[in-house]
């Protein structure tokens, strides 16, 4: 599969180097717009009609705001992505592709294929706020800043036992203070705004977190 | 308090795995069922586990005759009267864990220290019904108990020092990794756990992403060695129904009660491995490690 990148500015999925960017052609049928300006480019991308697949980089935004919206039909051939990254940690190898309703088969395979092709994973999902793992793991995360400050167990052995009781790499208050706890606020406040549900209220810690980065 | 007999209560999955880990320690195990077809079981599965240790070159084959020779099971509680501890793993039912609790009592002598193998219960409620609720201390293991090292340890409200830091020493002396946890409800692993398994349904119920896509997402992004549905299908969709209700009955916080489709799956058999089929469509059942 054949493919431009089209970088409008600074890109959180791709800060840096990677496979995929070396990978891209001058021209080709499908194009990844990377950057804080995907939403213009698109806009004054040539020939968008006939490209297997427009590839866009989303933030916190919904496709939809690219795309327009049309009764649950919405059959274009862009596609959003984002890869998944938390905080100042390094972005990860999962590429979180958003289409919608009707995105055709062969878009979603070009999208598949590129990244794929780039060494990176991929999971499909809706055009949901939150997509799949902040949608997921936010509330889990503010759980354990809120527990923490009740007293359910140290830091330590809150670390601790999710680490050895369920595999995961690293526990979460690790995790948040060493990406960032002011990042999680702004995931989290963005996703509190979006949907109204308590469980994405930012927790005191990461509200302090974000207050602190501020002075 | 020197603990050097280990008493059982249950021989399921939980029971037959905390067995394992003590028996393995050098501890003398007695685990007590009122069913003889579940000890069989339990002992049937134990020497399938010891025999894949010898295989694996864990263990020797004298290594398993003397943990074999000091592991024995019995159908009358009153064979735990020898036990200066007792862990108590069976339903997860407050009337059924005191019935239990006030047998042992009336069994067991006063240093005998009682523990509660309990997920989601409250270990001052159990321990307010065990006639010693000052030598009661809650021990959760995790599952698969003969494998996972991590033990959550939590005082009752009652729960003496001496108590909690003779249990303390026996969990590490068996080898296993003790944390200290609040008696809140779900303790530390299942309060987090249930909510993001229940959250994870929710993305499947709202149309968010596929099951199989839910699950990459969460090992390749966040490094997790299973998706939390891969997860669910392992435990048991009814499991987690019952697990999820207890805990939401605890806390009454809207991400613990079970989302509808999980008693849809149930209603059609779909429960996981168990059934061959849950969010995912599998071939066979089995016990883990050995």
């Amino acid at each position: 599969m054949f493919y431009e990148v089209i970088d409008t500015g600074e890109s959180r999925s791709f800060p840096g180097p990677h496979a995929l960017l070396e990978k891209a052609e001058k021209a080709g049928e499908a194009v990844v717009i990377i950057g804080g300006s995907v939403g213009k480019a698109l806009q004054t991308l040539d020939g968008a009609e006939r490209r297997t697949a427009i590839l866009i980089e989303l933030g916190t935004e919904n496709l939809g705001a690219h795309t327009g919206e049309a009764r649950g039909a919405e059959s274009s051939n862009v596609l959003g992505f984002a890869r998944f990254r938390l905080g100042t940690a390094p972005p990860t190898a999962l590429v979180e592709l958003v289409r919608e309703p009707h995105t055709s088969g062969a878009a979603l395979a070009a999208a598949k294929e590129i990244f794929e092709a780039a060494g990176l994973q991929v999971a499909i999902c809706g055009d949901f706020d939150g997509r799949i793992l902040d949608r997921l793991v936010r509330p889990y995360y503010n759980a354990a800043l809120r527990r923490l400050d009740e007293g359910l167990a140290s830091a330590e052995d809150l670390d601790t036992t999710l680490r050895l009781g369920l595999g995961y790499p690293e526990g979460p208050i690790s995790l948040l203070t060493r990406t960032g706890l002011e990042h999680h606020y702004d995931v989290t406040r963005a996703l509190y705004e979006a949907l109204g549900d308590p469980a994405y209220a930012p927790a005191r810690r990461a509200r302090v977190a974000k207050q602190r980065s501020k002075t | 308090m020197s603990i050097k007999t280990v008493g059982v209560v249950g021989s399921g999955t939980m029971g037959a795995g905390i067995a394992i880990v003590a028996a393995r320690a050098g501890f003398r195990t007695i685990v007590y069922d009122s069913h003889a077809d579940a000890l069989e079981r339990a002992r049937g599965q134990t020497e399938g586990f010891f025999a894949k240790s010898v295989e694996r070159g864990k263990l020797t084959q004298a290594e398993v005759a003397a943990i074999m020779g000091g592991l024995s099971a019995t159908t009358d509680i009153a064979g735990l009267a020898a036990c200066d501890i007792v862990i108590e793993a069976v339903f997860e039912d407050l009337a059924v864990k005191h019935a239990v609790c006030a047998e042992l009592d009336r069994v067991c002598p006063p240093h005998t220290i009682f523990a509660s193998n309990t997920s989601t219960l409250s270990i001052t409620e159990i321990a307010a019904g065990s006639g010693r609720d000052d030598r009661f201390v809650g021990m959760h293991f995790c599952l698969p108990a003969q494998l996972m090292k991590l033990v959550e340890m939590s005082p009752g409200l009652r729960t003496s020092e001496d108590t909690f830091q003779s249990a303390w020493g026996f969990c590490k002396a068996m080898g296993q990794i003790p944390v200290k946890t609040k008696d809140n409800p779900g303790f530390i692993l299942n309060y987090f756990l249930v909510p993001f398994n229940n959250d994870a349904i929710r993305l499947v119920e709202a149309g968010v992403a596929d099951p199989a896509d839910i699950d990459r997402a969460v090992k390749t992004g966040l490094g997790y060695p299973m998706g939390p549905l891969e997860l669910l299908d392992l435990v048991g969709l009814d499991t987690h129904l019952l697990v999820a209700e207890a805990l939401y009955a605890a806390t009454h916080e809207a991400r613990a009660a079970p989302p509808p489709l999980v008693k849809r799956m149930i209603a059609a058999g779909q429960l996981g491995r168990k059934t061959a089929q849950g969010f995912y469509t599998h071939r066979k059942n089995a016990m883990f490690g050995g």
